[in-house]
């Protein structure tokens, strides 16, 4: 996403809090207004959400209103003239529109949908929410639009979902803050087939994305010394110098596996390379031996930078903070639960989110 | 906002170019050429861009362009306003809209541009094969509209949606034909042009003005009996009466008072008939003598003309009643039987010698001088022939001494003429003679060449009697019809003879299906409504109780609609339905099944609870994992898998 886009997206946020404070126009008010009042169920809603018949509103577009009134005046000269086919074509025209008020109905209603994926991001990056849209009915559901509220519609998603299928539409939302990111509700809208009538709702799927702090640009060099000269890791073990080979368990890392080993056997086990070494470096990220005269968002952002940076280098880490202690470990895992806690520093899930972290995330 | 102004593709172009054109060559007809060539020019130029992705023209050309067709419009019909110069400055900016094409909002223009052009068509044809036409052009333009939402589908699946959507709303058309209140236009004036050619008789009729109308097999009305239709000389349908006669050719009268009950008491008994009176333009009410009533917005003028107030430009449906045996205008007043006796101070001096002659033999006995002319008609040995000489003066000599040959006109202009000189009081009358049944679906046809003109003559004590002076010299006109009547060798209307069994039949069937059409389709007007609801039991339809109707029975097919819309069809797995059917058995014993429970885990936790069927449950349970997760097996002696997990589910009782 350019810059550009980023900074309108900005200012559409910007405007629809200012629009709830009061400042906007009647209009965008009384919008406002009716879409608290459309999705009053409780927000984040349980899923699966279904779009009941009493979710989705239908209005003629301004081309549906332009056929209206088109209609009207073919009304007329058949009128003026008493032409009974120019009757017949307003009548026909008229049934079609009824008919096509319910058509687009019913490509939106009883649509359900779910939260798929979110990836974690850094700040500054866009955090892609994947909302699955499920369709139980045997016919397609065509020309779907969803875009988040108060977004301009420009950038929605389209899509349209197969019979009996789901569909995936992937939300973008700038990730401006760390922490959890939660989806705006979100518009979904259709009007097919004819263009003429618009059916739309609003769905608020329980959905977040953890933002993690951006890195630091410029960060002090990785605080390599102190515990790292002792060289020994806690289990002896390294991976600089190859000791030997032992079954494997699951949690070896792949990357330990003696895969020539496994080639040269028949179906044999999978065996795990061990490593001694003196020189298995480890360190301690430490918040309390930040340096001074940086305020908790640049310590923080100097922390992730330190974290990429060691996993770069294949060292193994750990990390205390004034709440939490992580031990020193590498891989992905390690990775993801460092940049979790730096996430939620300071945040009201802090505690909760590096407790659940221990296990799988 | 954006999304409703989208830039148009090239697949919404060609979809717009076809309704255009599709909406467009019906009128080409109508349209002058030079437009029709530059519209034309102008779509196939947009294809020719469309094809080789051109850009547009700039804006500036466009305007010029538009400028120019309007004055095109300006110069060739001289006012912007009426029918064609309306028809063509819409056409000419259909063409010209689809070289600006730049956002969904133009798109949707062009798409009502046609829907209009659809209309316009209708103001100069409603025929069948028109409204054939129309139901293509608006399948192509709502396929249009489709296609501006979703131009992915084929043409076919936008053509069948578009289908679709009409057929729904057809329905919703029928209520709204049938009940929607009508109003009897015009609403603020016809334009002039409404009717650009009237056809039939006129106020007039000189030597050849009836012949002329011979050679047209148009139908003037058609005509419904209730019974039996009375013989072929009876069909006398009584139109313009003339009695000023100028020397060479008879006129109606302009001073006749009007009235709006019939001058006359009727005596006899009636024929009752209907007849549909095509728009010819003219106010002539064509009626068999002589109606007890009028139809509605009628008056008879002094001399028995049966007037329209409005001159007739739709097509006009009007119940009457024949009393043949009527007499009328035995007390007729002074002055218009001097003006039954005028005539020019010269000029064929023949007849008028004959004639006086008659005068002296036979005095006052009108009677018996209009004997002496029949007689004396005869004797000229007189032809009747579709293409009588011209006669320059003295037509009426002309015609009775020398050519001897002439149409009807000339048969009852001499005849009028010869009783006036005699001092009898004489008119012509003109109207149509006979018709023909369609045997298809029994209503008379008269057509064009069925015009008639006879004369009519004030007898003391009998008023005024028809005589038919054709009738002396050619029978057959009379008693059959005028093919029959008229010499081999005169050219006749196609299929006017009674030739070509075949294609004759053809052309009663395919006038049966326009008469159809004509009284159900296009006859069905406020008046034909009333009477319409009126047998369906509605006592006084008003508007309000035809809206309410309308109102109650649309949201009663909106609904219909509704539920088969909203109406799906859940389709769950077959192994998913059985396995439902078990938990549910299990869940009358109390293990609940939960929607996120693995089926083994849940079969172990059945097994526990109810032991004695912990091995059918565990088999179930693990026939329909396989069923669900595995990979598709091959039918084993127990017959498909399925069928086997529905055996072993149907076999549970827990």
């Amino acid at each position: 996403m350019s810059a550009a886009t980023f900074r309108s997206r900005m200012h559409a946020r910007a405007t629809l809090l200012s629009a709830a404070a009061g400042t906007a126009g009647w209009r965008q008010r009384l919008h406002l207004r009716f879409v608290r009042w459309a999705l009053r169920v409780r927000s984040p809603e349980p899923s699966p959400i279904i779009l009941s018949q009493r979710r989705v509103y239908t209005l003629p577009t301004r081309g549906g209103i332009a056929f209206a009134v088109s209609i009207v005046v073919i009304l007329l000269g058949a009128m003026n003239y008493n032409l009974n086919l120019g009757y017949a074509l307003v009548f026909l025209l008229a049934g079609m529109g009824m008919a096509t008020i319910l058509h687009t109905f019913r490509n939106l209603v009883q649509l359900s949908l779910r939260p798929g994926r979110v990836e974690p991001v850094f700040v500054g990056e866009t955090a892609h929410f994947e909302v699955v849209l499920d369709n139980q009915r045997n016919e397609q559901r065509p020309n779907l639009r969803l875009w988040l509220f108060g977004d301009d519609d420009i950038d929605a998603v389209e899509l349209d979902i197969a019979p009996t299928a789901n569909g995936v539409a992937v939300m973008s939302v700038p990730a401006t803050r760390r922490g959890w990111l939660r989806l705006p509700a979100v518009t979904i809208e259709t009007t097919w087939p004819l263009g003429l009538i618009r059916a739309w709702s609003y769905a608020a799927p329980d959905m977040r994305c953890l933002v993690y702090p951006a890195p630091a640009v410029s960060a002090p060099p990785l605080p390599y010394g102190g515990e790292a000269a002792h060289g020994a890791t806690r289990d002896g073990s390294g991976r600089d110098d190859f000791s030997g080979l032992r079954d494997h368990q699951l949690a070896d890392p792949p990357r330990h596996v003696a895969w020539k080993a496994v080639a040269r056997q028949d179906n044999g086990p999978l065996l795990t390379k061990l490593f001694t070494g003196a020189s298995a470096q480890r360190i301690w990220l430490d918040w309390d031996a930040l340096p001074t005269g940086f305020d908790v968002e640049q310590c923080l952002a100097i922390l992730a930078r330190w974290m990429l940076d060691a996993e770069a280098a294949g060292l193994s880490w750990g990390l205390r903070m004034p709440n939490y202690r992580l031990d020193p470990d590498m891989g992905k895992e390690q990775l993801a639960t460092g940049l979790r806690i730096l996430a939620l520093f300071g945040t009201p899930d802090q505690i909760s989110a590096v407790v659940g972290s221990n296990g799988t995330q | 906002m954006a999304r409703n102004n989208r830039p148009v593709s090239q697949r919404q172009t060609w979809w717009l170019l076809a309704a255009a054109l599709s909406a467009f060559l019906p009128l080409s007809t109508l349209l002058s050429p030079w437009l029709v060539m530059s519209a034309t020019a102008t779509m196939l130029l947009r294809g020719w861009m469309t094809w080789r992705q051109w850009r547009l023209p700039p804006r500036w050309l466009l305007v010029l362009l538009t400028i120019a067709a309007t004055a095109g419009v300006i110069a060739e019909y001289r006012t912007m306003f009426g029918r064609l110069p309306g028809i063509s400055l819409l056409s000419a900016f259909l063409a010209l809209k689809l070289l600006e094409l730049r956002g969904a909002r133009d798109a949707m223009a062009v798409v009502l541009l046609c829907y209009f052009l659809v209309l316009t068509q209708f103001m100069f044809t409603q025929s069948i094969a028109t409204a054939f036409m129309a139901c293509v052009t608006v399948l192509i333009t709502t396929a249009t509209l489709a296609a501006a939402t979703d131009d992915r589908p084929a043409p076919q699946l936008l053509l069948r949606r578009a289908g679709v959507l009409l057929l729904q709303g057809l329905p919703f058309m029928l209520l709204l034909f049938i009940l929607f209140p009508r109003v009897q236009g015009p609403l603020w004036g016809l334009p002039q042009d409404r009717i650009t050619a009237s056809s039939g008789l006129s106020d007039s009729m000189a030597p050849g003005s009836i012949a002329r109308l011979s050679q047209s097999d148009t139908i003037a009305f058609r005509v419904q009996f209730e019974g039996a239709p009375p013989p072929q000389h009876m069909l006398y349908w009584r139109g313009p009466v003339m009695p000023a006669f100028d020397g060479r050719s008879w006129r109606v009268s302009r001073t006749s008072a009007q009235r709006t009950v019939p001058p006359f008491r009727v005596t006899g008994t009636s024929q009752n008939y209907e007849v549909t009176l095509e728009p010819l333009g003219k106010s002539w009410i064509f009626a068999l003598d002589y109606p007890d009533k009028l139809p509605p917005e009628s008056a008879y003028t002094e001399d028995l003309q049966l007037l329209s107030r409005q001159p007739i430009r739709t097509r006009f449906r009007y119940s009457m009643s024949a009393f043949p045996d009527t007499s009328v205008g035995a007390d007729e007043t002074a002055s218009m039987l001097t003006e039954s006796l005028q005539l020019p101070s010269g000029g064929n001096p023949r007849t008028r010698e004959v004639a006086a002659k008659w005068r002296e033999k036979y005095g006052d006995n009108t009677e018996a001088i209009v004997t002496e002319a029949e007689l004396f008609f005869l004797r000229q040995l007189l032809s009747y022939t579709l293409n009588p000489p011209l006669l320059s003066e003295d037509v009426i000599d002309g015609f009775l001494f020398e050519s001897k040959r002439g149409f009807c006109e000339h048969f009852a202009s001499a005849f009028a003429f010869a009783l006036r000189a005699a001092g009898v009081p004489a008119r012509i009358v003109a109207g149509y003679q006979g018709g023909e049944v369609n045997p298809v679906d029994g209503y008379l046809t008269v057509r064009q060449y069925d015009a008639h003109a006879w004369t009519e003559v004030w007898l003391k004590d009998r008023g005024w009697v028809r005589f038919d002076p054709t009738a002396i010299s050619a029978p057959r006109r009379i008693a059959d019809n005028f093919a029959a009547a008229a010499p081999e060798n005169d050219a006749l209307p196609f299929l006017a003879r009674n030739n070509m069994a075949w294609l004759r039949e053809v052309r009663n069937r395919m006038e049966a299906a326009t008469n159809v059409w004509n009284q159900w389709v296009l006859g069905y007007t406020p008046q034909r409504q009333r009477e319409f609801l009126q047998g369906l039991g509605f006592k006084s339809p008003d508007w309000q109780e035809m809206t309410a109707t309308l109102a109650a029975l649309c949201g009663v097919v909106l609904l219909a609609l509704t539920a088969w819309i909203l109406y799906q069809r859940k389709s769950v797995d077959p192994a998913f339905r059985q396995w439902l059917k078990f938990t549910q058995r299990l869940g009358k014993r109390g293990v609940q099944w939960h929607v996120w429970e693995d089926p083994l885990v849940f079969a172990d936790r059945a097994a526990k609870a109810l032991p004695t069927h912990a091995e059918p449950i565990r088999e179930i349970a693990g026939a329909y994992a396989r069923l669900r997760y595995a990979a598709p097996t091959h039918a084993s002696d127990h017959g498909t898998p399925l069928a086997h997990l529905r055996a072993r589910i149907t076999a549970f009782r827990p």
